[in-house]
This record gives C-alpha cells, sequence and structure tokens, in this order.
C-alpha cells in the first residue's frame, strides 16, 4: 500500500445518509476472489436511478462527500475496493459505520469524519472547484472554506506511511505468544469433531 | 475493585498488549470463515508468504454461495453447481482450508450451514471467547456471552495471520427489556421494536448488551435472533450473559470442553455476568408487554411497525433526513402512508437465515403452519433450515411435512434468498414477508421489496396472502 497525504479534486456530492455497503457494491458483485475491477459496478443501484455519480461535471472525482451513516450493513470489503476502483481516494461524511471505516483504512481509503454542517457548506458550490484532504494539517479545504478533523493517529500514522499493518503486528508475537500460554479462553483442546 | 460490564470483563481478559495511542492487541479465540470475505485473505498471505497462525482456532464453512436447492442426483453423486463465479469462490474455500489446514466443514458435510447457525450449534463459540467472521452478522455469537464481531477482508487476513487484532474499546450501552413477551410475540419482534427504538444508527460505537427479565426469559435460539440483528442498530456487536440456558445449551455440543475442562470452564463464565453498579454509557429501558408482532414497512430495519398499526406518514419524522428517507422507501416499497400493514398483500414467503432458521424457528412457523395451506396469491415460499443438523432435526419432528404438504419447498441449508447470492431471489417489484435481517433496497435481489418478520408471522403470510397477524390465527 502506498502512503497518502493530501488528496486534492474535485468533489462528488452525493450527500445521501445511510448509503448501505448494498448500495455501494451489490451482492450479484461479490462472487470474486481478487480485490480488483469492481468500480464498474460501484453505485450500480444509485446510478441506475439517475444520479449526480454520473454527471460528467464530476467524472473521475477522488472525494465523495456522503451523509449520516455511510457504509452501513454489511462487512464486505467490496465496497472500499469498488469505490476506490472507481477512482475515489477520500470520503468526507459526518459518520461511518464501524467496520467501513475499519476497511478504509486497511486498504487507504481516507474517510474523514465532518459535521453536517460541515458538510452542507461543502455540498452546494461550482463543481469545477477543488477541495483537498490534507493529512498532515487534518483539514479539509475548499477556497476559503477549511474545516479541522480528527484521525486516530496510528491509522493517520498507517495512511501517510503506507504502512502493512500485519507486519507491525508481528512485531508483538513474543507478547502474543505469552497471551497464548495462559488465555483463559484456549486452556482445554477443543474437540475436533463434527457432529455428522 | 471497580465494577465492570460484562465487555470490560472480556475485554481486559483478552488485551495481549496496550499500545500508546489508546489501541490494543486483542487475541480472537475463534474464527470463522466463509467463501466469500475470504479468498483475498488467503490470497495476501500466500503473496507474502505467511501461514495461518492457528489452523485449530480457525473453522471455515461455505454459506453464501451454495444452492439450496438438492446437491447430489438420485444416485447420490454430488451435482455441480451450476454458477460458474459461485462455483469458484467454493472452490477457492475449499483449496484454501485444506493448503492452510484450517477446520473445515465441506459444503455436503450433515454439519454444513450458515456460520453463524454452525458455530454455535458446533460448540465452537463458547462464552468468554472472542469470536470474528467476515461477516457483519456475527454479533449473533455474543448470544452465549461471547464477544463477536464482523470484519472485513484485511482484518480476516490479519487474524489468520496473527489471531489477534488492533481495535479501540467500544462505547457499553445497556438495553434492558423487563415484563414478559405478550402471546404471540417473539424474540425476532422483539429485536425489530428495539431497532425501531433506538433507530440503525442508535447503536453506533457500541456494544449493546441485552439484560433484563425478557432477555433472561429467552430460549438460546431467542438470544440468537436478538443478538444476531445488533449490527442493524449500528452497534460493533451484542450480548447476552451466560447463564444456565447457556451451559444447558452447550453442554455435550462436540467442540465443547468435557469432563473436568467442563466445570472449570463454568466456573469461569459464571464469573463473567456485569456486576452490580458497573456503568454503561447509554441504557435505553424497554417494556416487553407492550410489544406486538412486528413488520418492516420500509428499507431500513428501523422502519417498523406493530402489525395492527398502519404506515407512517414520512411527514410525521422530526428529523428532515428521515422525511426523505421514508418517502423514497414508501417509493422503492410501493406502499402509501396510512395503508393498514395487515393489508399488505405479500407474493413471497423466505423462512431461513442467520436470525431465524433454528429448530425453533422452524417449530414456531410449523405450527401456524398445521394443516393450512399456503394462500393462491403466494409464488414461492421457501423453508431454508440454518444447517444440516437443523435440517435433519426437523425431518425427525416430521416438520418438513407440515410445510411441504402446505405448499412450501423445503431447502437444502445455506444463506438463500437472505442476500441471494445463490440463485434464490425475489423478483423485481414483488414482495416478500421474510425472517430474514436486511431489508435494504435490492437485498433480496434487485428492485425486491422486503418485509422483515417472525417465523411465526412468516407462516401467517403464507397462508394468508398478505401480513397478517400471527395471533388471530393461533387464537
Ligand atoms: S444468512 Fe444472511 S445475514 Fe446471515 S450470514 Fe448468510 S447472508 Fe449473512
Amino acid at each position: 500500500m502506498s502512503g497518502v497525504t493530501r488528496i486534492t479534486g474535485r468533489a462528488c456530492p452525493l450527500g445521501l445518509a445511510n448509503v448501505d455497503t448494498d448500495m455501494i457494491i451489490a451482492a450479484d458483485h461479490l462472487k470474486t476472489t481478487v480485490r480488483t475491477g469492481l468500480g464498474q459496478y460501484a453505485f450500480e443501484g444509485l446510478r441506475a436511478a439517475g444520479s449526480v455519480l454520473d454527471d460528467p461535471a464530476y467524472a473521475g472525482a477522488p472525494i465523495l462527500i456522503a451523509g449520516a451513516n455511510f457504509g452501513c450493513g454489511s462487512s464486505r470489503e467490496h465496497a472500499v475496493w469498488a469505490m476506490m476502483d472507481r477512482g475515489f481516494s477520500a470520503v468526507i461524511a459526518p459518520g461511518y459505520s464501524d467496520i467501513f471505516a475499519g476497511n478504509a483504512f486497511k486498504n487507504g481509503l481516507v474517510a474523514v469524519e465532518l459535521p453536517q454542517a460541515a458538510i452542507d457548506q461543502l455540498m452546494v458550490g461550482a463543481p469545477d472547484s477543488e477541495i483537498m484532504v490534507d493529512l498532515d494539517s487534518m483539514t479539509v479545504k475548499r477556497g476559503n472554506l477549511s474545516f479541522d478533523f480528527t484521525l486516530d493517529p496510528f491509522r493517520r500514522q498507517c495512511l501517510i506511511e503506507g504502512l502493512d499493518e500485519i507486519a507491525i503486528t508481528l512485531r508483538d508475537d513474543p507478547a502474543i505468544a505469552a497471551y497464548e500460554a495462559k488465555a483463559p479462553a484456549l486452556g482445554w483442546s477443543m474437540g475436533s469433531a463434527f457432529a455428522v | 475493585m471497580t465494577p465492570r460490564t460484562l465487555y470490560e470483563k472480556i475485554w481486559d481478559t483478552h488485551v495481549v498488549a496496550r499500545q500508546g495511542d489508546g489501541t490494543c492487541l486483542i487475541y480472537i479465540d475463534r474464527h470463522l470463515v466463509h467463501e466469500v470475505t475470504s479468498p483475498q485473505a488467503f490470497e495476501g498471505l500466500r503473496a507474502a508468504g505467511r501461514r495461518v497462525r492457528r489452523p485449530d482456532l480457525t473453522l471455515a464453512v461455505p454459506d453464501h454461495n451454495v444452492p439450496t436447492t438438492r446437491r447430489t442426483d438420485a444416485a447420490g453423486n454430488r451435482l455441480p453447481i451450476t454458477d460458474p463465479a459461485s462455483a469458484a469462490q467454493l472452490a477457492a474455500l475449499d483449496a484454501n482450508a485444506r493448503d492452510f489446514g484450517v477446520r473445515y466443514i465441506p459444503d455436503g458435510a450433515a454439519a454444513q450451514g450458515i456460520v453463524h447457525v454452525v458455530g454455535p450449534e458446533q460448540g465452537f463459540t463458547l462464552p468468554g471467547t472472542t469470536v470474528v467472521c467476515g461477516d457483519s452478522h456475527t454479533a449473533a455469537h455474543g448470544a452465549l456471552g461471547a464477544l463477536a464481531f464482523g470484519i472485513g477482508t484485511s482484518e480476516v487476513e490479519h487474524v489468520l495471520a496473527t489471531q489477534t487484532l488492533r481495535l479501540t474499546p467500544a462505547k457499553t450501552m445497556e438495553v434492558r427489556v423487563d415484563g414478559a413477551l405478550g402471546f404471540g410475540v417473539s424474540a425476532k419482534d422483539l429485536i425489530l421494536a428495539i431497532i425501531g427504538t433506538i433507530g440503525a444508527a442508535g447503536g453506533n460505537g457500541h456494544v449493546i448488551e441485552y439484560r433484563g427479565e425478557a432477555i433472561r426469559a429467552l430460549s438460546m435460539e431467542g438470544r440468537l435472533t436478538v443478538a444476531n440483528m445488533s449490527i442493524e442498530a449500528g452497534a460493533r456487536s451484542g450480548l447476552i450473559a451466560p447463564d444456565e440456558t447457556t451451559f444447558a445449551y452447550l453442554k455435550g455440543r462436540p467442540m465443547a470442553p468435557t469432563g473436568a475442562d467442563w466445570d472449570k470452564m463454568v466456573a469461569w463464565w459464571q464469573t463473567l455476568a456485569t456486576d452490580e453498579g458497573a456503568c454503561f454509557d447509554k441504557s435505553v429501558m424497554i417494556d416487553a408487554s407492550t410489544i406486538a408482532p412486528t413488520v418492516t414497512w420500509g428499507t431500513s430495519p428501523e422502519d417498523t411497525a406493530p402489525i395492527d398499526g398502519v404506515i407512517p406518514d414520512p411527514d410525521s419524522f422530526d428529523d428532515p433526513a428521515k422525511r426523505v428517507a421514508a418517502a423514497q422507501s414508501l417509493a422503492y416499497m410501493g406502499l402509501s402512508a396510512g395503508t393498514r400493514m395487515a393489508d399488505v398483500a405479500i407474493e413471497h414467503v423466505f423462512i431461513g437465515s442467520c436470525t431465524n432458521s433454528r429448530i425453533e424457528d422452524l417449530r414456531a412457523a410449523a405450527a401456524v403452519v398445521g394443516t393450512r395451506h399456503i394462500h393462491a396469491g403466494i409464488k414461492q415460499a421457501l423453508v431454508v433450515p440454518g444447517s444440516g443438523l437443523v435440517k435433519r432435526q426437523a425431518e425427525a419432528e416430521g416438520l418438513d411435512r407440515i410445510f411441504i404438504d402446505a405448499g412450501f419447498e423445503w431447502r437444502e441449508p445455506g444463506c438463500s434468498m437472505c442476500l441471494s447470492m445463490n440463485p434464490d431471489r425475489v423478483p423485481p417489484g414483488e414482495r416478500c414477508a421474510s425472517t430474514s435481517n436486511r431489508n435494504f433496497q435490492g437485498r433480496q435481489g434487485p428492485g425486491a421489496r422486503t418485509h422483515l418478520v417472525s417465523p411465526a408471522m412468516a407462516a401467517a403470510a403464507a397462508v394468508s396472502g398478505r401480513l397478517t397477524d400471527v395471533r388471530e390465527l393461533m387464537a
């Protein structure tokens, strides 16, 4: 995963609240064994109904602006893969489902949380004005609008440096082994027979 | 010692390392794996030359893609899976489970079924453990007092490689349900009513502990139904303290401890309940006696109404965003405000999913069906047991005959019409009374309209061709 510090570009003003993972990528497209190629199916249902997502003014926009509770529903990481494959590098919304936020972070999709009032201001404005999401200064800027956001420091560092979280955790291997030696739930051996 | 909640006790027991930034490395005791969210994780391991750290704590079972029609021909040979993409995912799970040596229940084994039915059924899920799965309804396992939550594919890979997750502590929320559920009112009605009260984002950032008399009175099956839908309230997970009901359910299960180990574990499990005086970040109180059989009218699980109620007017909501969402929901659902819920005609019925496909669910539905036949207006009514063992038990009790004689299709176990990754789906614009957990747009197939209901209410809808107050049929 490559690191990212700043994302600059147009922001597609979707604005919708409770965009669930089925809306981001329908179950029909989960039957894949790879992470790529899902962009064509991203937001399929919304786009079929006519959506700002297909407005040529926002073609290739790297930022999506959405409403509250974005990414609720399923744990499918395909939602994040599909969004990134469609070209999004950041989302700005008042809040995310916990699993979606985790998935986004793991893949380097920057999920920024701003209050609804800030979202409302970013939703209006010329399609050709650019937004900047800056992980250095932890601000979202457009023209003379500027909003501060917060991000878990570990996540921020991983995003900026593009770190592999598994490798970081494996540095704690001795602690994991020590835990296993005394874990209460592992203190007996699990039967291996299945009821058949 | 400061009084602690059940959640805090399980959390504290599983901290491997505390990081400076407030996150903790948490040990994972049980990892359930299915075919849809794992192929990329195993690929990641291969690419990095990593192994599965604890194959013995990992249990793989296919469920989402498997067809629920007969899987063997008359001679007993396995039938091929026709959808090549489904077949590829199932083949990938098979190869990955064998290559990495994890515990595996293959398609066709008697114990195969939906991961969240199989885990408790096998005694793989135990009180006080941490349980994860690349599936949002993992919260179901919290019914046994396990801290269980859904994870994404990168986290699946992280757990496979390290048997841990880096997590921040959740906030705690108590949902206390006092009183007793009324006649004809089930665990499903209870959880739908809870979600209707706290909202689809009401539990965000929290782990919910369900407490109170009405929860204690639930069977294990009922508790699994309640905990299963915690995610539909936005919660990270749901928990119910282990008690005698839990221990009685687990004793003798194939992977549960035995002998002296069992006694030792029970003694530990008995210490897990939330201490007197422990604080929750948020508390909600609900009176069970006020809950009627509950149905959904919209496309969010929070869009609930009692069966004797009417579809609300979108303008009646205070929140402007909710007004817009409700209007969109009703347009999608082809319904209008003021319609009586009991006047909504149904064309499909689905009894199944990890929410309601256990033996008790099938018994409750069969009791309502009795000697009745499904209504002429019903195009398809499916009963899909949650596992091969549930199916076998139901057949031993003759439930399959009740369903088949009534005009239902009696299927093989799997996720089926809950999310329609296999061929089972509701056609566009048609309406389904479903015992599953999500009524999102397109969940049961593009354009499908879903009403979430209990098994008994699904049976009532099947025999009357419309959403029906099951209490009228039981009187
Ligand atoms: S039955 Fe439905 S909710 Fe449950 S695991 Fe399967 S797809 Fe997910």
